[in-house]
């Protein structure tokens, strides 16, 4: 029973990992940029089909072609940034919201016409894959563990870059104050697409370590809407709330679809968001957002 | 170019601008009228479609175009009002009845939705919504002893005292009349105080309170129309398609509800008409387009998406006035032949428009 329990808040760890990992990418752009990207759940998926298409290629080791991918998926993230984003921003947040839908829409509907890609679900071949750890009487496979793991790394790794790097403060500046890194000579755009290549690069992480968990497909983005419930409980403005929120999105996931009937889990994740939002409407950890005059 | 005068106040909220502008509109009217005597049962379904979509994109466009407020989940108003209609029609309810029904039970539910609505702004309230229609959605799935579940649940057509409407024009007059119903209505509510306050409010919450507009009741109140308004929509759908099922009310409807006030042209009820008549266009546009293509292209499922999102995009990246503020340009060009400049309808661009505290 207690094993049964332990093993569930194991799992619920490892897939909240992933949507804190995704909701990560909406916190990075949406502190430096006040844009919320709708589409960062089909980033992810475009990093997994990369590498999917990558590991296909057969010539090259698997971490490889992870690494190739990661680095394609911040390529297109600044691209992405330069030819859509940066046009639209100033404009209300309806026009980015809908452009942002519009990019999901748009490449959801584009991986299903590459051929290659399509609309079948695909199995990207790990080395990890098959394998599991066991802790005393818990098991865990491996490619949950490979997902704690790399999220930890991953967490302090951001950390140090934000805390020590030159280019991390000024990004902490941006998000403080637009106007004012840009009076403190702060190369505010150039910064802003840095933000959407690091952005897309977590989100390509993210979907290679879900592959081995739901295999790859056009769809898998939609994991996306359930990475903004996390972001929001954490916050929006957070980077450690976004990997708690996730955390306890995962959580809350995998005990209500055990103990409580069928369907709840599916909308736990709102279900939880919306009494976070009522009982404190900026998040766990959000910055309080009302304007003074 | 005409020159209007305004010698009253009175003269700034008529219905309409002048006689002109009243024979214009008196003329669209009377093609409406004889539509059904033009177009083939096909074309004539689908202008129904277009009056239903253009009530839905009226709703909307009271709560985003006039009050700001974003709606991710509008497809589960959607859905209320929908399923409402086919269980109360299912019990022998009769349709006038059924129908104040429907919009009353889809407004208690924006009335539910607008209550966390006053305390958050902006992104929260987007996310918040798409939540509800989440929920929404999988509730459909799972109450089977009411909504049938994923199976759905089957309408007979409409019976209006006692006159049954199973012929398309006779559905297609059915929902002319409310649409125009509708239209009145929102015409006549925007130009009331009330009306101006949603417009002060999604100009500016602080100057809106600062005027004193309660903002928690206006807020609520333009869930509460703009969610029976979409209920009554969602209704008539019921009734045309007479098959309802959870799928057809899931989160990307409700993206596809918003395209119509978006590519319409937001802030006009014009663009809620323009935006139903090109989204009902738009699958038929694809259809023919498939045509043109390869067939490894034309026939895989992921196309009509990415023209949908393609359009989304170029419409908010080229024209964030929509078709409606297209139309205005090109008439303004007429009406100023010569004197068009390039740089006439350009929107300020304000960069520091930021949510923060500073």
């Amino acid at each position: 029973m207690l094993n049964e329990f332990l093993q569930l808040i194991l799992s619920g760890i490892a897939i909240g990992c992933v949507y804190g990992l995704v909701a990560l990418g909406f916190v990075l752009i949406y502190k430096a940029t006040e844009v919320v990207n709708f589409a960062q759940g089909e980033l992810m998926m475009f990093g997994a089909f990369i590498a999917l298409t990558m590991g296909g290629l057969q010539f090259m080791p698997f971490w490889l072609s992870v690494v190739l991918a990661v680095l394609a998926m911040a390529l297109i993230g600044g691209a992405v940034e330069r030819a859509v984003i940066r046009p639209v921003l100033g404009q209300p947040i309806f026009s980015i919201v809908m452009i942002t839908i519009g990019l999901g829409f748009f490449a959801r509907g584009l991986a299903s016409l590459i051929p290659g890609w399509g609309t079948l679900t695909h199995r990207l071949p790990t080395p990890y894959a098959d394998q599991t750890v066991a802790f005393g009487e818990l098991v865990l496979s491996a490619g949950h563990l490979m997902i704690i793991l790399v999220t930890i790394v991953l967490c302090i790794l951001l950390f140090a870059f934000f805390r020590y790097t030159r280019m991390g403060v000024a990004m902490q500046a941006i998000s403080q104050n637009q106007l004012a890194a840009h009076y403190m000579g702060i190369p505010v755009a150039r910064v802003n697409t840095l933000i959407w290549c690091i952005s897309a690069a977590v989100a390509a992480i993210a979907g290679i370590l879900l592959a081995p968990i739901t295999f790859v497909h056009a769809n898998m983005g939609l994991i996306g809407l359930k990475a903004f419930p996390a972001a929001v409980i954490g916050g929006f403005g957070s980077i450690p709330g976004a990997i708690v929120g996730g955390l306890i999105i995962g959580i809350v996931e995998a005990l209500s679809g055990r103990y409580l009937p069928d369907g709840i889990k599916d909308v736990s994740a709102y279900v939880v968001l919306l009494a976070v939002l009522i009982i404190r409407p900026n998040g766990l950890f959000g910055e309080k957002l009302t304007k003074k005059v | 170019m005409r020159f209007l005068f305004k010698t009253s106040y009175n003269q700034d909220i008529r219905l309409f601008k002048d006689r002109i502008t009243m024979g214009w509109y008196l003329a669209l009217g009377v093609v409406l009228l004889v539509l059904p005597l033009l177009l083939g049962e096909y074309y004539l379904s689908q202008a129904s479609f277009v009056l239903i979509y253009a009530i839905v994109g009226l709703g909307l466009m009271l709560l985003s175009g006039f009050t700001g407020q974003i709606s991710l989940g509008h497809a589960a108003f959607l859905a209320v009002g929908a399923y409402t209609e086919a269980v109360l029609s299912a019990r022998g309810v009769p349709f006038v009845v059924s129908l104040p029904m429907a919009m009353a039970v889809s407004a208690a539910a924006g009335f539910v939705v607008g209550l966390p609505a006053l305390r958050l702004k902006g992104i929260y309230l987007a996310i918040a919504t798409l939540a509800f229609g989440f929920i929404v959605e999988v509730t459909l799935q799972q109450w089977e002893s009411v909504t049938g579940g994923s199976m759905g649940l089957l309408l007979e057509p409409v019976t209006l005292l006692g006159v049954t409407l199973d012929s398309e024009s006779g559905f297609y007059y059915l929902a002319l009349g409310l649409t125009g119903l509708t239209l009145l209505i929102l015409k006549n509510l925007l130009r009331s105080p009330t009306g101006r306050a949603f417009v002060a409010i999604r100009d500016s919450e602080i100057s809106a309170r600062s005027m004193g507009i309660g903002l928690a009741r206006y807020k609520t109140l333009a869930f509460v129309i703009s969610a029976a308004i979409t209920g009554l929509a969602g209704a008539l759908y019921a009734h045309k398609l007479q098959f309802i099922s959870p799928e057809q009310f899931g989160v990307f409807v409700s993206i596809e509800l918003l395209m119509i006030i978006v590519i319409g042209g937001m802030g006009s009820l014009h663009g809620a008409f323009l935006g139903a008549l090109f989204m009902t266009m738009l699958p038929e546009f694809i259809a023919i387009l498939r045509e043109y293509l390869p067939s490894s292209l034309a026939y895989q499922p992921g196309l009509q998406p990415t023209i949908f999102g393609a359009i989304l995009i170029l419409f908010v990246l080229l024209e964030p006035a929509g078709l409606y503020g297209r139309w205005v340009k090109i008439r303004t060009w007429f009406q100023l032949f010569p004197l068009y400049r390039k740089g006439l309808m350009k929107r300020e661009k304000s960069y520091v428009k930021s949510d923060r505290l500073s």
